[in-house]
Parts: structure tokens; C-alpha cells; sequence
């Protein structure tokens, strides 16, 4: 029996990509953990932070550290983006206020991002992964840059018998989707998507998976426009659907 | 110089424009790829950048006694300092070193300095003759045209463009043959140096322990400019000092890996003074100005950490967005991430807020830059400040100011998300959207938008606790195949596999919500 952990599920999981958090719990499952989800959860507030809105950005932040501080255990989240807010930014958002920098270094501590988690609790998990796909692997900027995580994503993809890996070009490049980026910029947005979709197209992939539902979202918007019927899916979907 | 048309016609009219499209992503793949090696062949890379980072943060936060050692030593090497609160005092101060010594015909070597002041534009008015001597920015000059890229200012033209210009301007024969251009320019610039007067550089450094002025150059016309006319002036941002030259080593070692992704460059130029009795060149009179032109102003806010930059290029070919919208589009001297920080910094926020905006803040400039300048951090902080200080959108300001509000109730913010899911949703054909009102459009305008589900995560999640409870069975207990019935029976209700995004039209037929009706998704 492993130690129970907190799912931060993420505003996007709850209300686009349920599978996706349904996908997560299964997998923590497997690995023994008991699951909580503390349903109070609303969002980590990056949006408004990114746009510059602190104080909105703190109000949700505070709301976020109390539910969560409520808690105990690993706080697992399924997005590095969110995972990087509540492990980076929410610190330097209250750098002025010393109780709730403490409350957020204290959660910052426990917060790991799903894929993190998973790698290191791999050899745990029960044998026999196996699916057959040739996997494009879109690494989220906030995952790879923001949290530093490159490997776990592509040792977990490896562990599974009957994926072989795209070599997709200029693959560390971010897609373009940027939270309100997408929607404020949609042109220079587009432009980066299309560079994308181009490079993920070329690899012969016949899966595009990132453990992030935001790029996602975006990835799957544009392919869906283009008309080009490639499989998006996050990085927990393809894990849960491997295992037997 | 002529108003800046508005951002988005800038960036609309570098997206229209499919050469530079091509140019950009040729020109910065290459130097991207340079860069890398060169890097694998630093020793020790990450030690030297967090030792140049150090070294540039000290000398900032001591700036003021530095740039007086620096003066001292200067003055004590025979150089004449002149100190230039703004843009058109530098100009002025040139122009009257100009004048003092009589000089007509002016040389010049690269500098990003005498950009910022408009220093040709100045002098040209004046009625002096001035000639750029490094090939990209003698076509620039020749185009009437701005740089568009720090290292490479002519990142946007194709040869035969090159090639085009030289023709019309200078009389060439058509040719788009790189070497044969080169030959032209050096040929018509041999003249130009030889009949020079005085020579401006800018300064890729300024040792403080020696006064000495470090220029970096690969076409040798930084030491042209330097030692054939009587008279040198060199212009250097107050932020380009190093404490002593063994700091410069680490950033001579730093600057042309990231830059050009050479380990160093073809000519690297110490100058230390006006020629002395007994040499055998150099000129009669050196000259620094040293320029704030807003420095000071960055140097006390949240930001001056970007005063660190040794202008190397590397975040802008790292860059998507520079990537895809080139140097011009950013509308000032310094394009790409830097430039987001430094134009707002250097002209302040107003007319220039779209920049800092204009981020995905994917970290890219981060990751390359030699000396470590956290750009991401900066451009959220000019955004907080845009928001204080400038204008918002009506309907995004609403927007987030009611999300500050709903997000510490979770009750409202589930009913205000439901209710957004609803409206969505009613606009969804099979279960993607194609086109949506107001800031929403935005998404639809480069991407469809997967409906929301039917059914959130949080209700499923619920729902399954339920069963479990009802069947006696803990879901959360099993580890492994041995997973109790909620396990199975939820698996039930797991959308097709690949449905995370819903990609084939079968899938898409059900919509994301509707996928509890396929089949369970177990395949082996």
C-alpha cells in the first residue's frame, strides 16, 4: 500500500478532458495510491497571472493554498504548466507577503507533475504495458523549461513494449498555444501551430501525445481544422490504455 | 524618424510576407544548430555562464563607482570621456567631436548603440558623410532599410535581394553570388576607410580595471575603422562594463558561441588609447561617450537585470515568435525577447505593452542566453505593469476581475463553469466548435475548439466514488489487476482511446461528452 495523494486535477481536465483525470487516477491506483480529490479545487489562477492580473491571480492562488494545505501527501497534477504556477510562480507572487510565501513554498514542496511521478514509480508498476503506436512526443514548454522535466515523459513512452518514438523536428519548440497568447495573438499562434503540425506531420507519427491539455488543445483544434485525423491524446490516456 | 505603424499591422504584414517566412527559418535554424556545437565544445559551459552572470550582476549593482574607475582609466589612456544623458545628446556630442576635428567623411563598424540614437540619420543632417563598413549593415544603410536581427542585420533579405540593392545603388554588376557581393563591398569600402576622417565604433565591452574598449568583429572592419582615420569615437551603453580582463575572457568565450556559434571570433580588438609617440598607427584622438538614454531608469526598476545583456542574438533565434514575425515587426532598435524588455525599458510602456504580451513565456530565451537573464520573469512583470499603467481590454479586464472574484467560491466558479460549458457546448457540432463570439474568437480563428464535456471530471469522479461505496469495494485501496469493481465499471465509461482530443469522425460523432457510449477501450 502506497502513501495517499492529492489530485490537483486542473480546470482543463475537469472541464474539457475528464479522461484525462480519470486516466490519472487509474494509474495512481495501480501504483497503490489511495487518490483524493479535493473537490473545493477551482484554478491555480495562471491565466490572470500571465496576463498581469496579480491580484487577481492571488486571490485564487490563496483560495488554492488553503484547500490544498487542508490536505495531505503528494499533490499530484497532470499539467506541467498548472504544476509550474503552484511550484515556481506562486512564491514570487507573494513575494511580499511572508505567511502565504511560506504556505506556497510548503505546497510547492509536495507538488510532483504526473509524468514525474509516474517515472519514478514505474518498476512498481504491474508488467506488461504494451500498445502499438508510433508516438510524436510534444514536450510542454512549462514541463521541459519551467519544471526541467525532459526524460520522465520519454522513459515512460520507452516502457511501453510496441511504441517507438518520432523524431519530430525542432521538437522542444513551444506550439504556440500560450494560455490567452492563443486568443489575444491567434495569428502569430497560428503561425507556430502550423510549424508544428508540419514537423509532427513529417515524423509519421500516428499519435501526438503531451502531458499538457492545453497544448493539447490547441494541437488537436489545428488538426481538426486542417482537416488531418491524427490521434492527441495525454501522455496518462496512452499509460492507462497500455496496461493490461 | 517616422511614427511605428501599430503592432498587429506590423506583425500582419510579417506574417504575409512568405520570403521572410523562409529567410527566418533557414537563417535561425542554422545558427541555432551553430550554437549547440559550439557549446558542446565549452568546457564547463554552465560554470561559465553562472560565472559571467555573476560577474555582469556585480558590476551592475555597483554601476556607479564602476563607471568612475572606468572614467579614470579612460581619461588616464589619453581618451577624452563625454557622458550623454540621452539618444540626441550622443548624436550632438558626435557631431561636435566631428566639427572639432574637422572631419568630413565619417566610418563605421557595427554598433547597436548608434542604432538606438539614430547616430547616421543625425550626422547625414549635418551634412557628413557616413559609411557603414560590416556588409550586412552597408546594405542596410544602401536599402535605406533598419536592421532587423542583432548579429544579423540583414536576417530578412534573400542574396538576390542583396544583390538587387548593390546594383541600384551602388552601380554593381546584377549578381546574386555571396562571394562576388563581398568582393564589391570590400573593394568600394577599401576607398571609403582610406578617405576616412574619423571612425565610430560602438563596444562590445568595457573593461573597467584597464579602460579598455573591446570590439568583436569577423570582417576585420572594426580594426579599419579603429586604426586608418585620425579620429575614433566609440559609443557604449553605460551597462557594457566588465570588472577585469579575465572576466572579459569568459565572455569573449560566451559571446561568439552564442552569437554565431563560432568559439571565437575572427578579430577580436583591444583598444586601450589614442596612438602613442613611437606607434606605428592608431589615431591621433579617442573619444567614448557613454550613453544612459534610459539605462539609469532600467538600472533602478524590477527589470535591470537585463542590462546584463552582452547582445549576443541567441534568444531571438531560439525564439517562435521571432521566428515567425522577424526583427521589424518588434518596431525598435532590439527585436526579439530582448527587445521585449529593453524597448519598453529603454521608451517606456506606453506604445510599446504589446511586446511583453506578445509571449507564449515558453522559456526558450532562457534556456540559451549565456548570461542566464530570466526574460519570462521580466515579461510577466511588464505585464503587471501594463496593468496598472495602461490601458486593458474592457471585456478581458471584466473578464479577469470577475475570475478573481468567482475563483475563491468554489460553488459560483463550478455553476459560472457550467453554465460557460453550456454555451459552448450548444455550439458544438460534433463536438468540435468551429467558430466562437467575442475573445473566443480568437481560438476559432486559428483552431476549432473541442466542446467541453458533458459531464465534468469532478461529477465522474463523484459518480464512481458512489458505486464503489454502494459495492462495497474501495477503489483507491486496489493496486494493480486486482482493482475492485468501481475500477472495472468506470473503465466502462472511458471514452475511446484516442478521444483525449477526438480525433478519427467516428469518434468525433460522439462528441467527447457522448463517449461513455463506445465500447470499453481495452485493447491489447
Amino acid at each position: 500500500m502506497s502513501d495517499p495523494v492529492q489530485l490537483f486535477h486542473t480546470c482543463l481536465v475537469n472541464e474539457i478532458g475528464p479522461e484525462v483525470g480519470m486516466a490519472a487516477v487509474r494509474l495512481l491506483e495501480r501504483l497503490g495510491h489511495p487518490v483524493g480529490v479535493p473537490l473545493d479545487q477551482t484554478c491555480c489562477g495562471q491565466p490572470a497571472y500571465n496576463a498581469g492580473f496579480h491580484d487577481e491571480a492571488r486571490s485564487a492562488a490563496r483560495h488554492m493554498l488553503r484547500v490544498l494545505s487542508a490536505t495531505e501527501g503528494v499533490i499530484v497534477i497532470p499539467s506541467g504548466s498548472c504544476a509550474d504556477m503552484l511550484v515556481h510562480q506562486y512564491e514570487l507572487l507573494f513575494r511580499d507577503e511572508a505567511e502565504w510565501r511560506e504556505k506556497a513554498h510548503a505546497i510547492a514542496g509536495r507538488c510532483r507533475e504526473l509524468s514525474q511521478l509516474l517515472a519514478e514509480e514505474w518498476p512498481r508498476m504491474p508488467a506488461g504495458a504494451r500498445l502499438r503506436a508510433r508516438v510524436a512526443y510534444h514536450p510542454s514548454c512549462h514541463l521541459l523549461r519551467g519544471l526541467g522535466v525532459r526524460d520522465a515523459p520519454l522513459e515512460l513512452l520507452r516502457a511501453v513494449e510496441g511504441v517507438t518514438l518520432a523524431e519530430v523536428e525542432d521538437q522542444e519548440e513551444c506550439c504556440g498555444f500560450g494560455g490567452l497568447f492563443s486568443v489575444k495573438q491567434p495569428e502569430i499562434s497560428g503561425r507556430m501551430l502550423e510549424r508544428k503540425l508540419a514537423a509532427v506531420a513529417a515524423s509519421g507519427a500516428d499519435r501526438l501525445v503531451s502531458c499538457d491539455l492545453g497544448c493539447l488543445m490547441h494541437l488537436a483544434g489545428g488538426l481538426r481544422r486542417q482537416g488531418v485525423g491524427l490521434a492527441v491524446q495525454h501522455l496518462a490516456e496512452l499509460l492507462d490504455e497500455a496496461l493490461p | 524618424m517616422s511614427a511605428v505603424p501599430p503592432f498587429v499591422e506590423r506583425v500582419r504584414s510579417a506574417l504575409g510576407d512568405e520570403r521572410l517566412h523562409v529567410a527566418l527559418g533557414r537563417a535561425t535554424e542554422a545558427l541555432r544548430s551553430r550554437r549547440a556545437s559550439a557549446f558542446a565544445s565549452l568546457e564547463d559551459s554552465d560554470r561559465v555562464r553562472d560565472l559571467a552572470r555573476k560577474a555582469k550582476l556585480e558590476v551592475l549593482a555597483d554601476l556607479a563607482s564602476q563607471l568612475q574607475r572606468f572614467e579614470e582609466r579612460l581619461v588616464a589612456n589619453g581618451v577624452e570621456v563625454h557622458w550623454a544623458e540621452t539618444g540626441e545628446e550622443a548624436n550632438r556630442l558626435v557631431l561636435e567631436i566631428a566639427r572639432r576635428h574637422g572631419v568630413k567623411r565619417i566610418v563605421k563598424s557595427k554598433s547597436m548603440a548608434t542604432e538606438e540614437t539614430h547616430l547616421n540619420h543625425a550626422l547625414e543632417r549635418a551634412g557628413m558623410d557616413v559609411v557603414e563598413t560590416d556588409l550586412g549593415e552597408y546594405i542596410v544603410q544602401l536599402n535605406q532599410d533598419r536592421p532587423s536581427h542583432i548579429i544579423l542585420p540583414i536576417i530578412h533579405l534573400t542574396r538576390e535581394d542583396v544583390g538587387a540593392v548593390m546594383h541600384r545603388r551602388i552601380q554593381v554588376p546584377l549578381s546574386d553570388d555571396p562571394r562576388t557581393l563581398a568582393g564589391f563591398a570590400r573593394a568600394k569600402l577599401r576607398e571609403e576607410f582610406l578617405r576616412a576622417d574619423m571612425g565610430i565604433t560602438g563596444a562590445n565591452f568595457g573593461v573597467v580595471e584597464t579602460g579598455t574598449i573591446c570590439l568583436v568583429t569577423n570582417e576585420g572592419n572594426g580594426r579599419m575603422v579603429t586604426t586608418l582615420p585620425r579620429v575614433h569615437v566609440a559609443v557604449m551603453g553605460i551597462e557594457k562594463l566588465v570588472p577585469t580582463l579575465e572576466d572579459l575572457d569568459l565572455f569573449l568565450r560566451l559571446l561568439a558561441r552564442s552569437a554565431t556559434g563560432q568559439k571565437i571570433t575572427t578579430y577580436t580588438t583591444l583598444l586601450r588609447g589614442p596612438r602613442r609617440p613611437g606607434d606605428e598607427c592608431g589615431p591621433e584622438a579617442m573619444h567614448v561617450i557613454l550613453l544612459d538614454n534610459g539605462r539609469s531608469r532600467l538600472l533602478a526598476g524590477d527589470d535591470a537585470e537585463i542590462l546584463g545583456c552582452i547582445r549576443c542574438g541567441a534568444c531571438l533565434n531560439a525564439c517562435p515568435i521571432y521566428k515567425s514575425i522577424g526583427g521589424h515587426a518588434y518596431g525598435d532598435t532590439y527585436p526579439g525577447p530582448v527587445g521585449a524588455i529593453v524597448t519598453p525599458g529603454l521608451r517606456g510602456l506606453h506604445g510599446w505593452s504589446e511586446l511583453p504580451a506578445a509571449s507564449t513565456l515558453c522559456g526558450a530565451c532562457r534556456d540559451v542566453c549565456p548570461v542566464r537573464l530570466d526574460i519570462p520573469r521580466m515579461l510577466l512583470g511588464l505585464r503587471r505593469e501594463t496593468v496598472r499603467t495602461e490601458k486593458t481590454p474592457l471585456g478581458l479586464r471584466l473578464g479577469l476581475k470577475a475570475f478573481g472574484w468567482i475563483a475563491p467560491r468554489p460553488k459560483l466558479y463550478r455553476a459560472a463553469a457550467a453554465a460557460a460549458r453550456r454555451l459552448v457546448r450548444a455550439r458544438a457540432r460534433e463536438g468540435w466548435v468551429r467558430r466562437l463570439p467575442g475573445l473566443g474568437g480568437g481560438w476559432t480563428q486559428a483552431r476549432d475548439l473541442r466542446a467541453p464535456a458533458a459531464t465534468t471530471f469532478q461529477e465522474q469522479w463523484t459518480h464512481r466514488q458512489q458505486t464503489a461505496r454502494a459495492t462495497g469495494s474501495t477503489p483507491g485501496a486496489s493496486a494493480g489487476g486486482a482493482g475492485g469493481a468501481g475500477v472495472r465499471r468506470q473503465q466502462a465509461h472511458k471514452p475511446e482511446a484516442a478521444s483525449g482530443a477526438g480525433l478519427t469522425p467516428a469518434e468525433r460523432a460522439g462528441g467527447p461528452g457522448g463517449a461513455a457510449q463506445h465500447p470499453p477501450a481495452r485493447r491489447r
